[in-house]
């Protein structure tokens, strides 16, 4: 089963990232080279993806012509994702394992930052015999 | 330069060779997992070359040249998997094969590869994945793409898969027979799996990707030649068979789930409805029942309904009932408390599936909701019914199976 593992964090977390020192900056960086190379060694990864940031996001919707209409206004609590994994294990317990780990990643004074990281099963084409 | 129809013929004899070469080399040089690249190697290099140069007069020979040849230069060197590979399909032209390690064939080698493969230890995915690759006579890539995973992964899903069996000290030696015995259920379990994962993602891409129910049915069709007095072993096949007849008519052209009550029985597969039926008497008659038999009765007397209406739903029930003592699950009492509704009403399948709300194994599944919003529909109770629907619809992982449940509830809502 393949799940989605998403880190998402405020406007305020992404401009206080910024803001991290050097020596902070790199062990959050060896962090997730290194969980990503766990996830490859045990052969559960699919894929992940970091993402831009908050200041370049863009919400758009279809115009009266169908022309794009954007918006880059966002109130202060929304939360954007900032980068996801898709893992693909045997159970949904392995997922949150993995899932805990990724939250592990060290934050301000290299301390675990704790991030939220939202597990949602990837949905496929599947219907098996239910046997 | 050959035609690319010939590549069919060629991917299918290199896939019954492969485990006949590994057990030769993994024999003569001890060491199962070395031997497993090397003949994954082999093929690699067999499907770049023979497509090309034309199929060689003594195709297992020359593979077990190839894998040799890479046995040696794996113990003298350490260059990269991917320049290893370019070198072989290099060097295998000017291979001539040996007659004596060409005869050193066992034919119980495919079996203890089989067991290995599906061995207790092994997680179910690294099992599947294995037992395809080293016994299925699969590439990695194959693999990969039919569980739409990166190649990558399912590279290093097989290595851990062979790191646990050396972890665990299992020997190149065919298990005793208590010892077979006692481990059938492991390697028929492995089988059981890919035949549902290919049957499973059959809705959708189905041209895209490796055909996995039929790479089942072909290595349980060999584990039957292997173990041809083995009641089990058939009944699984039959389960399959009599499962797979169905296939192509479970889904529309939208790639819409349709009900079997609501398929069309006239594109239903014959020959493998009449060959599974034959195995699986044959199987019986034997006197034992497993899970697999049963199952494949089951789906015996759906096969055998001209009409939907015309299913003999008490032989169903009875026969779910005898499951529920051989091999009790939540997922049999599920599918019981659905013949029962239909013997005895849904009243009584409602009632049945009571006892399900508190078992932990069902926690949150979606057939469960699915099931009792069909009963519930059937009793006239459609607010309950669309509640269940969408709560079923809610936890289900497959879209179109969403879809069905989803176009349930609102079809009684706008009732």
């Amino acid at each position: 089963m393949k799940y989605i593992l998403m880190m998402t964090g405020k406007k305020s977390d992404f401009e206080g990232y910024a803001k991290w020192s050097k020596q902070d900056l790199q062990a959050n960086v060896a962090f997730m080279r290194a969980f990503s190379k766990e996830l490859k060694d045990s052969g559960a990864f699919v894929s992940t993806e970091g993402l831009g940031w908050p200041s370049e996001a863009k919400l758009v919707r279809a115009g009266k012509n169908g022309e794009p209409v954007t918006d880059g206004v966002f109130p202060e609590s929304k939360e954007f994702l900032a980068g996801y994994w898709i893992i693909d294990v045997d159970s949904p317990e392995q997922a949150y394992k993995i899932a805990a780990r990724a939250s592990q990643a060290p934050g301000l004074g290299g301390k675990p930052a704790n991030m939220p990281i939202e597990v949602r099963p990837v949905l496929g084409s599947h219907a098996d015999l239910g046997l | 330069m050959a035609e690319p129809t010939c590549d069919i013929p060629i991917e299918h004899r290199l896939r019954e060779l492969a485990p006949q070469v590994l057990g030769v080399i993994a024999r003569r040089f001890g060491d199962f997992a070395l031997a497993e690249d090397a003949v994954q190697e082999a093929l690699i290099a067999a499907f770049t070359q023979w497509p090309r140069e034309g199929v060689p007069g003594n195709p297992r020979g020359w593979l077990i040249q190839v894998a040799c040849r890479r046995m040696t230069d794996q113990a003298r060197s350490d260059i990269a998997r991917r320049e290893r590979e370019a070198a072989v399909a290099r060097e295998a032209a000017t291979i001539t094969p040996t007659v004596d390690i060409e005869s050193d064939m066992d034919p119980d080698d495919t079996l203890i590869l089989l067991f290995m493969c599906c061995h207790p230890a092994l997680s179910p995915s690294s099992a599947i994945a294995l037992t395809l690759r080293a016994v299925g006579g699969l590439t990695t890539a194959e693999i990969a793409n039919a569980f739409l995973v990166p190649e990558a992964t399912m590279a290093q899903r097989i290595s851990r898969a062979k790191q646990g069996i050396q972890n665990s000290g299992v020997r190149f030696r065919l298990p005793s027979v208590e010892e077979r015995a006692q481990r059938l259920p492991a390697v028929l379990h492995v089988l059981y799996l890919i035949f549902n994962e290919g049957y499973a993602s059959s809705i959708g891409d189905r041209l895209q990707r490796l055909d996995l129910a039929r790479e089942a049915i072909r290595l349980t069709r060999n584990t039957k030649v292997l173990l041809p007095d083995s009641p089990e072993v058939a009944g699984l096949l039959a389960l399959m068979l009599l499962t797979d007849a169905r296939r192509t008519t479970r889904t529309g052209p939208d790639e819409e789930l349709i009900p079997l009550d609501k398929q069309d029985r006239t594109l239903w597969d014959r020959a493998e409805i009449s060959e599974g039926i034959e195995l699986l008497t044959a199987a019986l008659s034997k006197g034992s029942v497993d899970l697999y038999q049963l199952q494949a009765a089951i789906a015996a007397v759906h096969d055998e309904a001209v009409r939907a209406e015309d299913t003999d739903w008490p032989q169903i029930l009875a026969l779910y009932e005898l499951l529920r003592r051989v091999s009790p699950s939540p997922m049999v009492t599920l599918n019981h408390a659905i013949a029962a509704a239909m013997v005895h009403g849904p009243a009584q399948g409602l009632e049945l599936l009571k006892a399900l709300d508190t078992d932990p194994r069902l926690a949150g599944h979606y057939r469960l909701d699915a099931v009792r919003a069909h009963l519930l529909e059937r009793i006239g109770d459609y607010e309950a019914a669309i509640k269940h629907y969408r709560i079923a619809a809610a936890r289900t992982t497959s879209i179109p199976e969403r879809n069905y449940l989803m176009t349930h509830a609102a079809r009684l809502a706008g009732h």
